[in-house]
């Protein structure tokens, strides 16, 4: 069965969504081969449900966003693989919380990238993965410049072969 | 959630889910269908063997379209949507 894109979004909107263009720079896929087992590999998950550790880091800039509504921040978070839910907080305008902060692994499953681990499936997965917050400026500037690079960086730095970007 | 929209932005691997904006990998506590998600993800990671490679997720989300619709929007307009509501 192929999933209906749309069948979420207001009908309004779905003209917004239907030809979205690549940069103009960008016109190949990204591609770089799997060639290591899964049972060898460490994975990383990265998700831009713009989740922060309470307490430890700074929210996302929602106010700045209120300000500019064009602008998203572009900044990004290390989140301990081993975080609890409680600890997390999240910044993001365009959906309803409720259920990341209730339980992370809608956004991003690191207990249960934990179990496949336990399981055998997975070689290993990274002490940190990565969070960002969606709604972006057109262009992504920020993004391509400096919160990608620095993020690659961060996940060749402990040894991440692979990445799950989990979209919301 | 939209992988037409992954496709013409060149996504290298995609996995599309018929779920609501704001949760990727399902329902909050419902382990099995995170983890159907994320298997699906990582076999898709391992097996693609080109650029593009798009594979669909046979789950039905066990809410009403109406409730899951209603549920996944937040709590006030985001600014941008509030701006452009504003303009019309």
């Amino acid at each position: 069965m192929e999933v209906d894109s749309f069948a979420f979004l207001p009908r309004s909107f779905r003209s917004l969504y239907e030809r979205p263009e690549p940069l103009a720079d960008e016109t190949e896929p990204v591609w770089a081969p799997f060639d290591k087992r899964l049972a060898e590999a460490r994975i990383a998950l990265v998700s831009s449900a713009g989740l922060y550790v309470k307490g430890r880091q700074e929210p996302f800039d929602a106010e700045r966003e209120r300000r500019e509504p064009e602008w998203g921040d572009p900044s990004w978070r290390p989140i301990p693989a081993s975080v609890a839910s409680a600890s997390l907080g999240m910044t993001h305008l365009h959906v309803n919380s409720d259920d990341v902060l209730a339980d992370h692994n809608v956004a991003l499953p690191a207990t249960v990238l934990d179990e496949l681990v336990a399981d055998g499936m997975v070689g290993g997965r990274t002490d940190q993965h990565f969070s960002v917050m969606g709604y972006q400026e057109a262009g992504l500037r920020v993004w391509r410049n400096e919160t990608a690079p620095a993020i690659a960086a961060r996940l060749g730095d402990h040894g991440a072969d692979a990445v799950v970007l989990a979209p919301v | 959630m939209m992988p037409v929209v992954a496709e013409r932005l060149l996504a290298p691997r995609i996995v599309g889910v018929e779920f609501p904006f704001g949760h990727p990998f399902g329902l909050p506590g419902h382990r099995v269908m995170q983890r159907q998600v994320l298997e699906l993800a990582l076999r898709v990671l391992a097996g693609a063997s080109r650029p593009g490679t798009r594979v669909d997720i046979d789950i039905q989300w066990p809410q009403s379209r109406k409730e899951a619709y209603r549920a996944w929007q937040p709590k006030e307009p985001s600014p941008i949507v509030a701006k452009l509501l504003g303009r019309r």
